[in-house]
C-alpha cells in the first residue's frame, strides 16, 4: 500500500486521511512488535492479579509500554503507590522531548492546541518513529487527522493484543502461559537495544540489566530506582567523559 | 472467568490513575504546552535518557530474575539461557527484535520439553 501522492483529492477530506493513517498500521513491523508486546503484557496483568479491564485502562490512558510494564511489575511485588509513582515518572520523562519534537511536524500556523491533544496522548515510542516516517508524504494539513487515524489503529491493535494475552494466560497450559510472559522481557530488551545508537544507552541498558539483582539484595523496595539511578548515571558519565575527550 | 477477575475493583483503578496515569501524561502535557524551546541534545536529558533506559533495564531484569505466575515454572538456568541465546541471534542479524524474540521462547520451549 503506498499513500496517495500530496496533491491527491484523496487528501481533501480530514476522514479519508484518518482511513489511510488507520490503514498505515499494516505497513509496518512495528506493529508486531506491539501486538506481541501488549500480548505479554496481558498476560503479565493476569498472572500479576490485576482485572482485564484494569489492563485495558492503562493500555488506554497510559499508552507507554515501559511505564505500563514498570506499574504493573512494582504494584505485583508489593511497592507503594508512591514508589511506583516515581518509577513511572522517570520513565515517562523522555515522552516529554517526544512531544515537543514530534508536534512540530503537523502543527500549522492556524492549529490551536486542544487540536493537537490527541497527538501528543498517542505519542510514545512507536507513533514518533513512524510520524518521521510517514508524515512527509502526508500534506501538512491533514497530518493531525493521519495521526490520529494511525494511533487510534496502533491502541485497538494492543487493546486487543491484552484481551488475547490475558485469556491465554487464563487458559493455557503453564509452559505456555511461561512462553507468554518471556514476550515482554525479550521485546523490551530487544527494542530498546535496537533504538540504542549512542554509548550511554547501550551503558545504561546493559549496567542497568546487570546493577538490578545487586540493589534487589538491598531490599529497599526502591530497588528498581536505586539501580536505575546509579547505572544512568554512570552511563552519563561515560557520555561526558567522551564529549570531553573529543 | 469471575466477574472480579474481568472487572475488579475501583481500588485497583484508583491506584491505576494515581501511580500510573497522571505520572506518566504529565510529561506528554508539558510537551504539549511548553513546547518550544528545548533542545532535545541538552545535557539533562542525555542524563534522564540514560537513567529512563536503566529503569527500564532493570524492570525487564526483574521480570527474569524474579519471574511473576507461569514463568516462575521454567528453572533459573533456563530463563537465563533464554534470553542470552535471543540477544546472540538478535546481535549476528544486525539487531533483528523479531530473531532475537524467537529464538529466546523457541530455546525456552526446547528446554522445557527437553527437561520433561
Amino acid at each position: 500500500m503506498a499513500l496517495p501522492p500530496l496533491d491527491s483529492p484523496q487528501w481533501q477530506s480530514p476522514w479519508r486521511a484518518f482511513a489511510w493513517g488507520l490503514r498505515s498500521i499494516t505497513q509496518t513491523i512495528l506493529t508486531l512488535v506491539l501486538f506481541a508486546t501488549y500480548l505479554g503484557i496481558g498476560a503479565l496483568a493476569h498472572d500479576t492479579h490485576f482485572s482485564l479491564l484494569w489492563a485495558l485502562c492503562s493500555t488506554l490512558f497510559v499508552w507507554a509500554g515501559p511505564a505500563q510494564i514498570i506499574l504493573i511489575t512494582t504494584l505485583g511485588s508489593g511497592a507503594t503507590v508512591i514508589q511506583s509513582a516515581i518509577a513511572v515518572t522517570v520513565s515517562a520523562i523522555r515522552l516529554f522531548p517526544m512531544v515537543v519534537s514530534v508536534l512540530p511536524l503537523m502543527r500549522t500556523p492556524t492549529t490551536k492546541r486542544r487540536e493537537l491533544f490527541f497527538a501528543a496522548h498517542l505519542t510514545a515510542v512507536t507513533l514518533w518513529v513512524e510520524c518521521h516516517r510517514f508524515l512527509p508524504q502526508v500534506p501538512r494539513e491533514r497530518r493531525i487527522a493521519f495521526v490520529n487515524g494511525l494511533g487510534f489503529g496502533l491502541v485497538s491493535v494492543c487493546l486487543t493484543a491484552n484481551t488475547v494475552g490475558y485469556f491465554l494466560a487464563a487458559n493455557l497450559t503453564q509452559t505456555l502461559g511461561a512462553a507468554i510472559l518471556l514476550l515482554t522481557p525479550l521485546s523490551f530488551l530487544f527494542s530498546t537495544a535496537r533504538n540504542s545508537r549512542e554509548v550511554a544507552d547501550v551503558v545504561a541498558l546493559t549496567l542497568g540489566v546487570l546493577l538490578y539483582p545487586l540493589a534487589a539484595k538491598m531490599n529497599s523496595g526502591l530497588d528498581i530506582l536505586v539501580s536505575g539511578l546509579v547505572a544512568g548515571t554512570i552511563a552519563y558519565g561515560v557520555h561526558w567523559w567522551r564529549e570531553v575527550r573529543a | 472467568m469471575s466477574a472480579a477477575q474481568l472487572i475488579g475493583d475501583w481500588h485497583a483503578l484508583v491506584v491505576l490513575f494515581v501511580a500510573g496515569v497522571v505520572p506518566n501524561q504529565i510529561w506528554r502535557m508539558l510537551g504539549l504546552w511548553f513546547g518550544g524551546g528545548i533542545d532535545e541534545g541538552s545535557e539533562l536529558l542525555v542524563w534522564v535518557r540514560a537513567v529512563a533506559t536503566a529503569i527500564l533495564a532493570g524492570v525487564i531484569a526483574q521480570i527474569v530474575v524474579e519471574p511473576p505466575g507461569a514463568l516462575a515454572s521454567v528453572p533459573d538456568l533456563l530463563r537465563y539461557g533464554a534470553v542470552a541465546a535471543g540477544l546472540v541471534v538478535f546481535l549476528l542479524t544486525r539487531r533483528s527484535i523479531f530473531a532475537g524474540v524467537v529464538t529466546g521462547e523457541v530455546f525456552m520451549l526446547a528446554g522445557k520439553w527437553w527437561l520433561g
